[in-house]
């Protein structure tokens, strides 16, 4: 398997299977790891990082933990190939744009991704479509006991795993949800929704984590404090209170949209489908604005030009990065809107 | 073109937004009204900021900031500038200084709950088991209820006899 592959399919996360998957696009946890005899990154010198990547590279290789997959020298690889990672969410923005040695294992069906030398020596990742957090995390817990067993992760008694920023110190776990959320938007209950998350200490996001803005209603929830609670207990709070709620209230708000002001939710679905299927340049960020509401559409049964699956490829291969893999050549932004629409324009006059 | 925003009118707008549908209509909001409009959710903080505050909050009280880790040679002064640790060794090395903000950080926790490493031993699994444990005891005396706080209570005297 290759990068290649790779880009030509749409990845597990964005199957549009899963619990309450008409709301919850993902669900991702991770686990942040340090070798205990070595420096945190921002003090390793660049042979302390070489060192570093090989020990861990060799753990996940040897093992069940990285047999299935590729291993990809981040390092090493293209910009456009950095890009691919960071849009199928494999590695994080920072991780792709960083320096030095580093690299990702990514499973073949894409549900895991353990990043070498990011901000921690080792983040283990697994990620799948809808909610499933209790798969993702007897999938991961297995792959941190079986590279424990090579590896001697830092651990302090009062602590737990020891982390490069304190603010991961603990369990050193992250749970997040990226949730879909138009109708809170257009109703605008989102803010308050958005303000409860946070007097619950829940971080509010975009769609690529720290730092991104919100693009196409896609909303990132996720835990912001590793230390005093066990992993169970966050993935508890995550997928027996706080996500049934928040789909809770965006179904409630789609439900009222549909009752209420019924011409006016059609209106949106078919005038963004009218844009996606005529424009003559579109941005990436035009297009997912697009496809929310035809997203929504779907679910709610009012739009049926296309399904979820070829909704969710649309998504993926929009983006500036898969874009130009499908392209086969690298385009500057202008001549890349052109293209998206045309691409659009192609895929959208084989589905009706 | 500068723009005063339209929500409430003081403040210098910096968020703009053209609507396409379901017709086209321009908005010029300030951040603040933006944010309360749903347009834009800001991120909020980074989990650097928020260290970085925790760690303004408690600088009167920091005294040796000069205090150096033997093992990497980062002082705590220069944790404090970019919110990152040296090596494992910090949390021992500057563990009266970081105890506090760990602990504001994570919401007044003090001690890890959870997965204990295989290679850490037995000793530290019964640790964590019984921390688990004694908050659970308070939690449930707290809500009154005495029945699960026997069985709690009973469970922590098993493990410690262990």
């Amino acid at each position: 398997m290759t990068l290649d592959d790779l880009s030509r399919t749409t990845g597990e996360w964005l199957r549009g299977v899963g619990q309450m998957s008409d709301v919850v696009l993902s669900s991702r946890i991770r686990l942040a790891r340090n070798l205990s005899d070595r420096p945190f990154l921002t003090t390793a010198s660049s042979s302390d990082r070489t060192e570093i990547y090989r020990a861990v590279a060799d753990a996940i290789t040897s093992t069940s933990a990285g047999q299935d997959g590729i291993l990809i020298d981040v390092d090493e690889a293209d910009v456009l190939d950095r890009e691919i990672l960071v849009e199928r969410h494999l590695v994080s923005r920072q991780h792709a744009g960083g320096e030095g040695s580093r690299g990702v294992s990514v499973s073949a069906d894409e549900t895991r991704a353990l990043m070498i030398n990011e901000e921690d020596h080792l983040r283990i990742q697994a990620l799948r479509s809808g909610l499933e957090l209790d798969a993702l995390w007897e999938d991961i817990n297995q792959v941190d006991d079986t590279l424990a067993e090579r590896l001697n992760f830092a651990f302090d008694r009062q602590w737990g795993y020891l982390t490069a920023c304190p603010t991961n110190v603990g369990t050193g776990i992250r749970v997040s949800v990226m949730l879909h959320l138009p109708a809170l938007k257009m109703t605008k209950e989102i803010e308050r929704v958005a303000r409860a998350a946070r007097d619950m200490r829940l971080a509010v996001r975009g769609m690529h984590g720290e730092g991104t803005d919100v693009v196409g209603d896609l909303y990132q929830l996720s835990n912001q404090t590793t230390l005093g609670k066990s992993e169970r207990e966050v993935i508890e709070s995550f997928s027996q209170v706080i996500v049934p709620k928040v789909v809770e209230y965006e179904r409630a708000a789609r439900e009222s949209l549909s009752q209420s002001t019924p011409e006016r939710l059609d209106d949106q679905i078919w005038r963004a489908y009218g844009v996606l299927s005529n424009a003559r340049s579109i941005s990436s960020d035009e297009t997912q604005a697009m496809l929310s509401p035809l997203r929504m559409g779907i679910h709610l049964g009012r739009f049926d030009r296309f399904d979820i699956a070829t909704l969710n490829e649309l998504f993926l291969h929009t983006q500036p990065a898969h874009l130009q893999r499908i392209a086969g050549k690298s385009l500057e932004d202008e001549q890349r809107d052109v293209v998206r629409a045309e691409f659009l324009r192609e895929r959208l006059a084989e589905t009706s | 073109m500068s723009f005063v925003c339209q929500r409430c009118n003081e403040a210098k707008a910096t968020v703009h937004i053209t609507d396409t549908v379901p017709q086209k209509r321009e908005q010029h909001l300030c951040e603040a009204c933006a944010e309360k409009e749903g347009v834009i959710v800001k991120p909020h903080h980074t989990t650097n900021e928020i260290l970085q505050q925790f760690i303004k909050q408690k600088a009167g009280v920091s005294v040796s900031d000069d205090a150096t880790c033997p093992k990497c040679g980062l002082t705590f002064r220069e944790f404090q500038l970019n919110g990152q640790l040296g090596c494992p060794n910090d949390y021992d090395a500057f563990k009266a200084l970081l105890a506090p903000l760990i602990e504001r950080a994570h919401m007044g926790a003090t001690h890890h709950v959870g997965k204990v490493p295989a290679a850490a031993g037995p000793a530290a699994q019964k640790q964590a088991g019984l921390f688990r444990l004694r908050r659970a005891l308070e939690e449930a005396i707290e809500k009154e209820n005495y029945e699960r706080a026997a069985r709690v209570r009973d469970q922590i005297r098993e493990m410690e006899s262990a």
